[in-house]
């Protein structure tokens, strides 16, 4: 089953006008740098984007309070619009709507100040504490460190890295109920010991969830309740073959809001405007992962490809699985993606030469001037090498992550519990209907092509997937929004942020360069037919516009599947968009040549059959 | 759908513009022959301030101190003594609350009139501070471990917060660097090269520069830094620095610019950027006049979450009328700047244009542009994300 929406509720709140009355809704995003506004209005009965406001988030000192940041990206939209917003007297939003200023509904998301960073504990590796990663990063936090019992620190080393964390929460898990529950007060007298400190300052009492063994409930109490704001939920695993990772979910969302929110500057204000609780960034645009995924009624890989952050989410099967990979980024981040992927990996997607310190020094300077845009197209192809790589080691984190089945109760049998292994993920792409990106680079790309592209190649899709992109970042203002009025909500989604690129037909398989990968016939909406014969190695757009559907017909060669097994013919009906439909015999595994020129002289080949970018230039560099 | 960039607030709260405290990113970095600085020295937990306003202090002086609880370690008493967790208070010869002495015995067993006898020495010199009957763990903390701030700047208290730190005010030039590594040092300025040009060799390092702030040029070689670091150069500010000799030198790549705890012998600071760069002249000209004095050095950098950048302080009394805050006024024509992404990378002009229509970039991105008027006269139109605002 498909989490729905009121699982992330706390309390149905109390709204201004009835749903179905309302005709503006304002949404805004604080991010780490910039507070986004997004002003939503119903016009001929239909929800729709209308304009967009940005402002520096104001988080940090001199300013030391988020508002004023909402309300310079707030005043923007007013003077784009004419349409009054802010009180007069600087105490919010004027709500609700009066038939000539206001809003009907105002709701924000917020990373700012490097959004929820949690520390998780349980006891055993892989089992508890990874139970209690998967609700924590479910809940939209960021988790510093997983610590166990049989993580291989020894205590003092782990005290160590509990005092130098400074998290803002902690969540602490471990053992079933009714079971012996001497090693998880191990663990928590650890914590105590390391006397961790909270991000947010002295007087900041560091919320503790208590997700374990309830037969030792009064023990932690005592343990606990003086120095920290615990809060204790029913068990993560009950039993062996249970995980429940709801009521901690719900605790550590609830505690974002009352301890984490309260304490970051200006936040006080900014709950008392809001018509309902503030929500981590990463949670709202998960929400609307679960609206493509719930809408469509299909398996969906989305991500959000951010300056700092990599979130990759997924939902298969009714399972949602959100992972964040806090160092893989665009910007903050870049030379981290270098770190991690190494130089080779970045500059097998450049197809001219360049020098690797040439490419390390751009991406050391990116990093150190993160707001800067690229120019050149060298430059822009630079940086789509490098996303690539963030999102491979996103999706290669993601798969760690995803590799049970996790929210509501679910059965597991014993011989499942020492199988979690990284092989163990259940992510596979042939059965990925959707793959949907946001974020920056994604949304910002000078052609529409070049995110699905760079999608592919990151992620390899097998068979037959849609591609989707967010036009112009609003999916986690429509995430926040759904929670309290879907349809507009998915009004919006659909009709103005949601672009469909196209469809892409991936075989899966290798072979020679040259040799008979897959025959493709298509029938167009008008009724003509189309019959492509796709060779190994070889990569072709066909044109088909948004909405517009063709029957497709593909025949694998032998050795290739795209997805009724080996050679195995498949029928399916495939969806135009910006780009239209994707032919993709590159093989799965991607073929890349060893040889430097060949890798090159293929990459010009794929970049000008997509004409991903524009043709002089590119020859140009390529000379 | 529209959208534009504001300018941040201006902040009634502006006065700690140099403060060294983390704020919202600047598109420029100030380079102040005369300036008066403040600088919060705060302590990471309340405790005590040694000064009072108005007191004079050297930047070594100690300005507040405190203590924070010493290091834990969890003694498992009870499974040493092979008895129950529940039954463990019966042995220990220790309460909460005692001190210890290190070997010293916290518990004691003794079974079979004598003849088997187990001991728990306190592995370290504390206290004892818990007794589980549950885990039959004892904690033994550690001592408290005491923690100083220093002025870091020589000059005059002016503000104390109380149990939390002082404010430092002193009267000098200001230079931020963009990327640094390494705390913070002091030593004498020393320019080891002849213009902004010239690349920093091992043979520009000699024993005289031990202790002292080295001005260098374009570049700093691998074996220069391994020189610099082998004479004891308190610091080295140059223009630029090749990524893979910053990480065959600091035996470590860099992954996201948090610094300032590393100890590679010297702190660091690039001016400019990575790569062979030329120090901006205005920074040169402005270090070079201060050859002699006494700098105040921190390679802190943080550009997430706040941005932190490094820095130069060369505490002086000469007076210059300063003049307004070139960042709050925004770019207009005639604003001195620096452009920091290729094709321009490094170029210094003024800004020619503002103009408000978005416009194509090579990489067909539809951004908006400046153009400006670069030093052989020639016009470069680039995006307004591109530049920094150079204060002179």
């Amino acid at each position: 089953m498909l989490m729905s929406s009121s699982h992330f509720r706390i309390a149905m709140p109390t709204l201004k006008k009835p749903i179905e009355d309302m005709q503006y809704i304002l949404a805004t995003d604080v991010g780490s740098t910039t507070t986004k506004a997004r002003f939503f209005q119903k016009k001929d009965g239909m929800w729709r984007f209308y304009v967009a406001g940005e402002a520096p988030t104001t988080v940090e000192a001199p300013y030391e309070d988020v508002t004023l940041g909402v309300q310079n990206a707030v005043r923007e939209v007013e003077e784009l619009t004419g349409h009054k917003l802010l009180s007069p007297d600087g105490s919010g939003l004027i709500i609700p709507y009066d038939g000539k200023q206001g809003v009907d509904l105002y709701c924000t998301t917020s990373s700012a100040g490097g959004g929820l960073q949690m520390m998780v504990a349980g006891l055993i590796k892989n089992m508890t504490a990874e139970s209690a990663n998967r609700a924590a990063l479910g809940a939209g936090a960021i988790v510093m460190d997983v610590i166990a019992r049989d993580d291989g620190r020894q205590p003092y080393v782990k005290i160590q890295r509990i005092r130098n964390l400074r998290p803002d929460m902690i969540l602490l898990a471990g053992g079933t109920d009714g079971g012996a529950g001497q090693h998880v007060m191990e663990i928590a007298e650890l914590i105590k010991a390391a006397e961790p400190k909270a991000r947010l300052g002295a007087s900041y009492k560091l919320p503790i969830v208590y997700a374990g063994n309830k037969t030792i409930r009064k023990d932690i109490e005592g343990l606990f309740k003086d120095e920290f704001a615990l809060d204790i939920v029913d068990n993560i695993r009950p039993t062996l073959e249970v995980e429940n990772t709801e009521p901690a979910r719900r605790a550590v969302h609830e505690l974002f809001m009352e301890h984490v929110m309260s304490h970051a500057p200006g936040y006080n204000n900014l709950m008392k405007w809001t018509d309902i609780p503030i929500m981590p960034t990463p949670a709202g645009e998960g929400m609307a992962m679960q609206l493509i995924a719930d809408t469509f009624k299909m398996n969906v890989l989305g991500v959000g490809l951010g300056g700092a952050t990599t979130n990759v989410y997924s939902v298969i099967e009714g399972r949602f699985v959100r992972s964040v990979s806090a160092n893989l980024g665009m910007s903050y981040s870049v030379t981290n993606v270098m770190k991690e992927a190494g130089i080779p990996n970045i500059m097998r997607w450049i197809p001219f030469k360049i020098d690797e310190e040439d490419v390390a020094s751009r991406l050391m300077n990116k990093m150190i001037r993160p707001t800067t845009i690229p120019q050149t197209l060298e430059d822009l192809i630079v940086e789509h090498a490098v996303a690539r790589e963030a999102l491979r080691l996103g999706l290669q984190h993601h798969r760690t992550i995803a590799t049970r089945l996790k929210g509501v109760q679910t059965q597991r049998t014993i011989s499942d519990m020492f199988e979690q292994a990284i092989e163990d993920s259940y992510v596979k792409m042939m059965t990925i209907d959707v793959i949907a990106g946001t974020g920056g680079l994604l949304s910002h790309a000078p052609r529409r092509v070049q995110p699905m592209f760079i999608l592919s190649d990151a992620w390899l899709p097998e068979g037959v997937t849609r591609m989707f992109q967010d036009s112009v970042f609003m999916m986690p203002h429509l995430g926040v929004t759904s929670t309290v009025y879907r349809d507009a909500a998915w009004s919006i989604f659909d009709k103005d942020c949601l672009l469909r690129i196209g469809t892409s037909i991936a075989a899966v398989g290798t072979a020679k360069l040259g040799d008979p990968c897959m025959t493709v016939e298509l029938t167009m909406p008008d009724g003509t037919s189309q019959k492509e014969e796709i060779k190994f190695g070889d990569i072709k757009l066909i044109p088909l516009g948004e909405s517009k559907e063709a029957k497709a017909v593909i025949h694998p060669a032998k050795a290739f599947d795209v997805g009724e097994g080996p050679g195995k013919q498949k029928e399916a009906t495939v969806i135009g968009g910006i780009a239209g439909i994707l032919l993709d015999a590159r093989g799965r595994p991607l073929y890349i040549p060893t040889d430097d020129a060949q890798r090159r002289d293929l990459l010009y080949k794929w970049l000008s059959a997509l004409k991903l970018y524009p043709e002089d230039p590119l020859k140009e560099l390529v000379k | 759908m529209t959208t534009k960039k504001h300018e941040a607030p201006k902040s009634e709260k502006n006065d700690d513009k140099e403060s060294g405290e983390a704020h919202a990113y600047t598109p420029g970095l100030k380079v102040k022959r005369a300036l008066t600085i403040e600088k919060l020295r705060r302590l990471p937990i309340p405790g005590e301030v040694l000064h009072k306003v108005g007191e004079k202090v050297n930047y070594d002086t100690k300005v507040a101190r405190t203590e924070i609880s010493g290091e834990p370690e969890i003694v498992k008493v009870a499974m040493v003594l092979g008895v129950e967790a529940e039954d463990m208070m019966r042995f220990m010869l220790k309460k909460v609350g005692d001190k210890v002495k290190m070997g010293e015995n916290i518990a004691f067993y003794s079974a079979l009139w004598g003849l088997i006898k187990k001991n728990v020495p306190s592995p370290k010199d504390g206290v004892i501070e818990s007794i589980s009957e549950v885990t039959g763990q004892v904690i033994v903390r550690g001592q408290p471990i005491p923690i100083e701030v220093e002025a870091y700047l020589p000059g005059t208290i002016v503000n104390v917060i109380p149990r939390g730190g002082a404010v430092i005010q002193t009267h000098g030039a200001f230079i931020q660097g963009i990327f640094g590594i390494g705390g913070e040092v002091h030593g004498e300025i020393k320019v080891v090269v002849s213009g902004n040009d010239e690349v920093v060799s091992p043979e520009k390092i000699g024993p005289d520069c031990k202790g002292k702030v080295l001005i260098g040029g374009s570049l700093v070689t691998l074996d220069a830094m391994k020189k610099a670091a082998e004479v004891g150069a308190s610091a080295l500010v140059v223009g630029g620095v090749r990524h893979q000799d910053l990480t065959t030198f600091t035996g470590q790549e860099i992954g996201v610019a948090i610094t300032g705890q590393e100890e590679v012998g010297f702190t660091l600071i690039i001016t400019e950027g990575f790569g062979k760069m030329n120090m901006s002249a205005t920074t040169f000209k402005l270090l070079k006049s201060f050859e002699g004095y006494l700098a105040c050095v921190n390679g802190a950098t943080q550009i997430r979450a706040g941005v932190l950048r490094p820095e130069i302080i060369i505490p002086h009394e000469e007076k210059v009328e300063e003049k307004g805050d070139t960042f709050a006024m925004g770019m207009v024509p005639g604003t001195p700047v620096r452009i920091i992404r290729q094709p321009y990378f490094g170029a210094i002009g003024v800004v020619d244009s503002l103009p408000v229509e978005l416009q194509a970039m090579e990489s067909e991105s539809m951004v908006r542009v400046l153009t400006v008027k670069l030093h052989d006269g020639s016009i470069a139109t680039v995006p307004r994300a591109n530049v920094e605002i150079i204060e002179e």
